[in-house]
């Protein structure tokens, strides 16, 4: 082709044919109805053993659905730039239903974005949706702190020297109700075992998780666990030192075969081919959603080789009746570690509780400060 | 294992100084024989960074970690080579080049790094120092990575290099006064190059070492800046390679701090904690400053001090 011949009107021809040829299969599903675009949206990298990971193990579930198409968006940060990515998602993919999947994307991106967009369902993971907010906006969130209180089970009967030790990011409500209920299912096993917390202050930085680990290790703990985006470097570390680990987010087994006793693993990919199935119907995702390990929202990893018969035989037992469900991790009489009474005999914070969504307090038996 | 109490924070910071120091002491090395021959590059945490990536890889590829730290010395010595020949063209300012190839380091590391993230790829070994102690806190702490012992004895080469070899002479005139180097028949922008090439192969090794041994794999967060404090550093050893011994250490061991005290019941206020080894460098450099006179040590021909 000569340079001359190259016209403009020529070009356009040519490209919105191909465009149209290629665009074909994905405008027009099978039954001959546009299908529904699906955004996702993650803070960190999707493989990164972890907190993203689990997420996009789900947006992958998602892909494999009649009729629908999946955009994926990682490492976006938790200021205007969720915005951006969930406004071109809109714009120029045509996303009807978007999984902004971090914390911090909730208040004021997403809530500040779905007014301008009432046709698209914003379904934000851990977030609080509460009457007056934007009804296109939904909340979803899992009773992971009952994956928590299993692993504490574990850790409970693989400990020797009855310190545990727990590497935390920042101290929110969902990280201190983890603290608190691995700490409270190791006391189900031996009501004399303290649980160490580190706080990094960050979501993640290896770096510093690392040397958390290692002064855990140095302070006598033997069984770790971790509430941080990527616990890999947590557990290659606590594993290195000769401690046993329990996970969270996501499976690392295979980063610590031998130590690895279990964890408490997100289960996404039922929760999100549940919702977009209900969008495809034609029906409404409730505004609040939170769920189990009954209603499949959590797993537990498969025990390690580590695990006692003894161990093994309680976990299941506990896990027996999380799964009949009305469980309460949180119950009294409880104090803080600072000596105030929380609960007495006879209360119980069930696992569907609110009040467990605004915990602001370590219990008794934990070492380590909120501020 | 044993409950060592309160002795728990020296060993954690001897501990912590061993290793968290090697990626600070290999980037501020490469940095100081840079800016001794006159030349600033901020592109070092992007060639740190890269180097991490690129060592885990490599060592994951081939199974061979060694193979890996040679790989992230070469990217290194790439970035540094780009960053000496884009600053070889007039009136082109080294910092802005540098920060430009920082991002790109990074961007890099990022774009090839994805399929490494999950991966487990082998270690760097290490030497047990602790041999002689059944305490198992002290053989942790002494558990010291034969790159961190290269970078030591490097540290001392290099402080003898400057100080007594016809090599370190040159670097150093040349870094001083570019009017008397080329009274002496040298060639300031290539021997500039050259040491901003090993100064960036310095730094590719330091990267490796965080994702070969400390914290041992390989992701996007791996770095969190340590590049850039470890160019700060630079001006804090003024421009001594023993001195930036001293203060890695210095700052692989407060960093270590926080967590410790939290691991002996010192918990409240940690972000305080957390933030002592850059209320420690600022403390240093008011003490160390003087009103009547410049920074000695300064090169000459930094665009800092000129």
């Amino acid at each position: 082709m000569s340079f001359k011949s190259f016209s403009r009107r020529g070009f356009l021809k040519s490209t919105a044919a191909v465009a149209g040829v290629t665009a074909l299969p994905q405008f027009v599903a099978a039954d001959g109805h546009a299908p529904l675009t699906v955004g996702f949206i993650y803070v960190g990298p999707k493989d990164d053993f972890g907190y993203n990971q689990a997420h996009a193990e789900g947006a992958t579930a998602v892909k494999a659905m009649e009729g629908v198409v999946v955009v994926e968006e990682e490492n976006v940060a938790e200021t205007t730039d969720v915005q951006n990515s969930m406004e071109s998602m809109i714009n120029f993919d045509d996303a009807k239903l978007l999984f902004p999947t971090s914390f911090g994307y909730f208040n004021p991106h997403v809530l500040e974005t779905a007014p301008k967009h009432p046709d698209v369902r914003f379904q934000h993971a851990a977030g609080l949706w509460s009457e007056g907010m934007p009804t296109n906006v939904g909340s979803y969130f899992g009773y992971i702190g009952m994956g928590q209180y299993l692993n504490g089970i574990t850790a409970g009967h693989a400990t020797t020297t009855k310190k545990i030790g727990f590497v935390a990011a920042k101290p929110i409500p969902q990280v201190l109700l983890n603290i608190n209920s691995f700490l409270l299912g190791a006391r189900q096993v031996d009501p004399e075992i303290t649980c160490q917390v580190i706080f990094t202050g960050e979501w993640s930085l290896a770096v510093k998780e690392a040397e958390a680990t290692n002064a855990l290790a140095d302070a006598g703990c033997d069984v770790i666990t971790c509430h941080v985006d990527g616990p890999k470097v947590v557990m290659e570390t606590a594993a290195g030192r000769d401690c046993f680990v329990c996970g969270y987010h996501a499976n690392q087994a295979p980063l610590a075969p031998e130590k690895y006793l279990t964890g408490a693993e997100w289960n996404w990919a039922g929760v999100y081919t549940g919702m977009v199935q209900t969008v495809l119907d034609g029906g409404t995702i409730d505004n609040f959603v939170r769920g189990g390990l009954a209603d499949g929202f959590i797993k537990m990893s498969p025990l390690g080789p580590a695990v006692s018969d003894a161990s093994r035989a309680q976990f299941e037992a506990v896990k027996a009746e999380i799964m009949a469900g009305g469980f309460a991790a949180i119950k009294g009489p409880l104090n803080d570690n600072t000596g105030n009474a929380l609960l007495g005999a006879g209360d119980a914070l069930v696992e569907t509780d609110i009040a467990l969504e605004s915990m602001d307090y370590l219990v008794e038996g934990v070492i380590g400060s909120t501020s | 294992m044993e409950d060592l109490g309160l002795w728990v924070i020296p060993l954690a910071i001897l501990g912590g100084a061993i290793r968290v120091s090697t990626p600070f002491l290999f980037v501020s090395l490469g940095e100081v024989l840079t800016e001794r021959s006159g030349r600033i590059n901020l592109g070092l945490e992007g060639t740190l960074v890269f180097g991490a990536m690129s060592a885990y890889a490599i060592a994951y590829l081939t199974g061979s970690p060694w193979l890996g730290v040679l790989a992230a010395a070469a990217g290194g010595a790439v970035f540094g080579l780009i960053h000496g020949l884009i600053c070889w063209l007039p009136r082109v300012n080294d910092i802005a080049v540098g920060i430009a190839m920082m991002i790109l380091g990074m961007g890099l590391a990022f774009y090839f790094g994805k399929p490494y993230v999950q991966p487990v790829a082998p270690d760097l070994p290490s030497i047990s120092f602790g041999w002689w102690s059944d305490v198992p806190q002290v053989k942790a702490a002494l558990r010291v990575n034969v790159l961190f012992l290269i970078g030591a004895v490097l540290a001392f080469a290099m402080w003898w290099m400057f100080r007594a070899t016809k090599v370190g002479l040159v670097i150093r005139v040349v870094g001083d006064s570019t009017d008397a180097a080329r009274a002496m028949g040298l060639r300031p922008a290539l021997i500039r190059t050259l040491a901003t090439a090993a100064g960036g192969a310095f730094a590719g090794v330091g990267g490796a070492y965080l994702s070969l041994f400390y914290p041992g794999s390989w992701n996007e967060g791996i770095s969190s800046g340590q590049g850039l404090m470890a160019v700060a550093l630079v001006i804090f050893a003024r421009w001594n390679a023993v001195a930036c011994f001293g203060a890695a250490l210095l700052f692989g061991g407060a960093g270590a701090l926080g967590p410790t005290l939290q691991s002996v019941g010192v918990s409240e206020g940690y972000y305080l904690f957390f933030a002592a080894p850059y209320v420690l460098t600022l403390g240093v450099l008011i003490a160390t400053s003087s009103p009547t006179r410049a920074m000695t040590g300064a090169p000459g021909e930094l665009s800092i001090t000129k």
